[in-house]
């Protein structure tokens, strides 16, 4: 694979300026004008992320010059290409601290929580055989998620329960933002099964605390699954270190391409876990009467894989990590407390933790008497980019009493001048909408 | 005027801050009248709207309440509707629906057409939304409820 970085952030802090203009210079997007010609503002990485050209060649690379199936032919072209895919799963292992076989492909954080959810509806239909133990409900088991969830860590366990009795119960948000773990002891108890929680919110920003919560749940025997899209791209995982039994990410969101994603899973449990989706390419033995299936990580991966965006976000993590992540960290602390300026501003109300200890530039906001919509109309005819609505997480913004906000947020490439030029159209836009 | 503030004409500004027939009536439908109610939402913005309608016996939209929250464009463009479709015949209310999706497809052109136009009234301030893509189903989520109350209402199908 051809790779990669160019820039290196220094020990002491985050990136210097030269070094962000390196970084810049990889993105092509980020040339872009918008809006009559306007500098392009890109505060909407936590949506999904711009791509290095060396993601984009990568890809293409794969297409003009590897492009074959893999995992099943066995002439030069296919020994290529399966060398190619499982090199990119290596890359993807290594960055988060996992082995190889660990990592499953899918389409998304998304896919991937679901497939530990059919695991579990799947194993209490009995399918699995005594392996698929761990992941068999019963009537009074309990599944734990967070107020603070993005839906697809929500609703996937909504639905499990609904299909096998379990309950569902949630740990609730303060008022701070952060997850409110006063009764964590009365909320994860030996009738809880799964703890799923997500390690960054994509609302508020604040990292949740892994190690609090991952004791919790091994103090009761039940299974962490951790959300982990928004903290792969911005600070170090080591999912060994962290101890969780589940782990979810996107590839477009750590600068790598839509269509991929990665389910992590602790060997033992991949082993023990019965398929979601069923096919080709996950099986050993299949006869008219039943199939046998292959081992992890292949189980999991039924049918033809999307193989050249794998191996794009393998590029993608190989990219983060010769940057640095101790480096992307402080850069981005350095811009959430640079996001975190605008609570001066009057009438801007943030949602979410408004010290940077534990949290990262992800900032959603209110504007007193102005919509959510109507901001982000605002600061778009200024060629600022933000995310405006509830931004997958209705009952979080339900605690917050409020329907939809703004949300700006960042990623490697952003600028501490960018997110300036965000607080000065927000300072805006009160007195454009004659808000009093 | 640049185009934002084509989008966000004083009219709509207007219409937000002090919305026409905002606060659902309770009252019963007189004599012979039918009445029908609607809730809408934006699952991308979360901008809602509940709607009623009171539909006189002759097929005449006798009165329009709502209830929502949103932004600026959904508010004031259920404001807007409600002022131009009160006593207006169901037939009429199909054409203004009609014409206001047209508008709203005119990508910032608007009708071309000066009967239509003067028919729309004041919703033809709404043109400059229409070059903003994601902000089209927020002015059409008022006509959404308009339409569905009227169907719940069973007013269109003695028309
Ligand atoms: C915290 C979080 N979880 C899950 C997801 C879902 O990721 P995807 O849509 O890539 O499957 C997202 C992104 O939308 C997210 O921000």
């Amino acid at each position: 694979m051809t790779t990669t970085a160019t820039v290196r952030p220094d020990e002491s802090g985050s990136l210097t300026t030269s070094e962000l203009a390196a970084v810049r210079a990889d993105f092509p997007l980020l040339e872009r004008t918008v809006r009559g010609g306007q500098p392009l503002v890109y505060l909407d990485s936590a949506a999904t992320s711009q791509k290095p050209q060396v993601v984009l060649d990568t890809e293409v690379d794969f297409y003009e010059q590897r492009n074959a199936a893999v995992h099943r032919g066995a002439h030069f072209l296919a020994e290529e290409a399966t060398e190619t895919f499982e090199q990119a799963r290596a890359a993807v292992a290594a960055f988060v601290g996992a082995d190889e076989g660990e990592i499953v492909w899918q389409p998304g954080a998304t896919a991937a929580i679901n497939v530990v959810a059919y695991a579990f509806s799947n194993a209490t239909l009995g399918r699995g055989g005594e392996a698929a133990a761990p992941f068999r409900l019963a009537p009074g088991d309990e599944i734990v998620v967070t107020e603070a969830e993005h839906h697809a860590n929500l609703v996937p366990w909504q639905e499990l329960c609904a299909r096998t009795g379990a309950v569902l119960r949630w740990i609730p948000v303060g008022d701070d933002g952060r997850l409110d773990l006063t009764d964590l002891d009365t909320i994860v108890t030996e009738r809880t099964r799964v703890l799923a929680f997500g390690h960054v919110s994509n609302v508020t920003g604040a990292v949740a605390p892994v190690d609090t919560l991952v004791a919790a749940a091994r103090r009761v025997g039940a299974l962490t699954v951790l959300d982990a899209c928004q903290s792969v791209p911005n600070l170090p995982v080591d999912l060994h270190e962290l101890g969780v039994d589940f782990a979810a990410f996107s590839g477009h969101k750590m600068l790598g391409p839509t269509g991929v994603g990665a389910l992590y899973g602790r060997r033992e449990l991949l082993e023990a876990m019965p398929p979601t989706l069923t096919g080709g390419s996950m099986v050993e033995v299949v006869t008219m009467e039943s199939t046998t299936y292959a081992p992890p990580p292949q189980r999991f991966e039924a049918g033809t894989q999307m193989v050249a965006q794998a191996v794009g976000m393998g590029c993608a993590a190989q990219y983060l990590g010769e940057l640095g992540m101790e480096g992307v960290l402080r850069h981005e602390q350095e811009l959430a407390a640079e996001m975190l300026k605008i609570a001066d501003i009057p009438g801007v109300r943030v949602i979410g933790p408004l010290d940077t200890a534990n949290r990262l530039a992800v900032v959603s906001f209110v504007v007193d008497g102005v919509h959510a919509h109507d901001v982000g109309q605002v600061l778009d005819d200024k060629g600022i980019a933000v995310r405006v609505g509830h931004h997958c997480a209705q009952p979080l913004h339900r605690r917050f009493g409020v329907a939809a906000t703004a949300r700006a947020s960042a990623s490697v490439y952003t600028t501490v001048e960018e997110v300036a030029a965000f607080r000065e159209a927000l300072a805006g836009v009160r007195a454009f909408f004659g808000a009093e | 005027m640049s185009t934002l503030e084509q989008m966000y004409q004083q009219v709509i500004l207007d219409h937000a801050k002090h919305p026409v027939g905002r606060g659902l009536v309770d009252a019963a439908p007189g004599q012979g009248h039918l009445a029908g109610e609607s809730h809408q939402v934006n699952p991308t913005c979360g901008d809602e709207v509940t709607l009623r309608v009171d539909v006189t016996p002759d097929g005449a939209v006798a009165g329009v309440s709502w209830d929502g929250q949103g932004c600026s464009i959904s508010q004031a463009s259920v404001s807007v509707m409600a002022t131009l479709v009160e006593g207006a015949s169901l037939d009429e209310v199909a054409r203004l629906d009609g014409l206001f999706h047209d508008l709203m497809s005119s990508r910032g052109k608007g009708l071309d057409d000066d009967d239509a136009e003067d028919a729309l009234g004041d919703a033809t301030v709404f043109t400059g939304v229409s070059q903003y893509p994601a902000r089209i189903k927020c002015a059409l989520l008022g006509w959404a409820a308009l339409k569905d109350s009227l169907a719940r209402s069973g007013a269109l199908a003695t028309s």
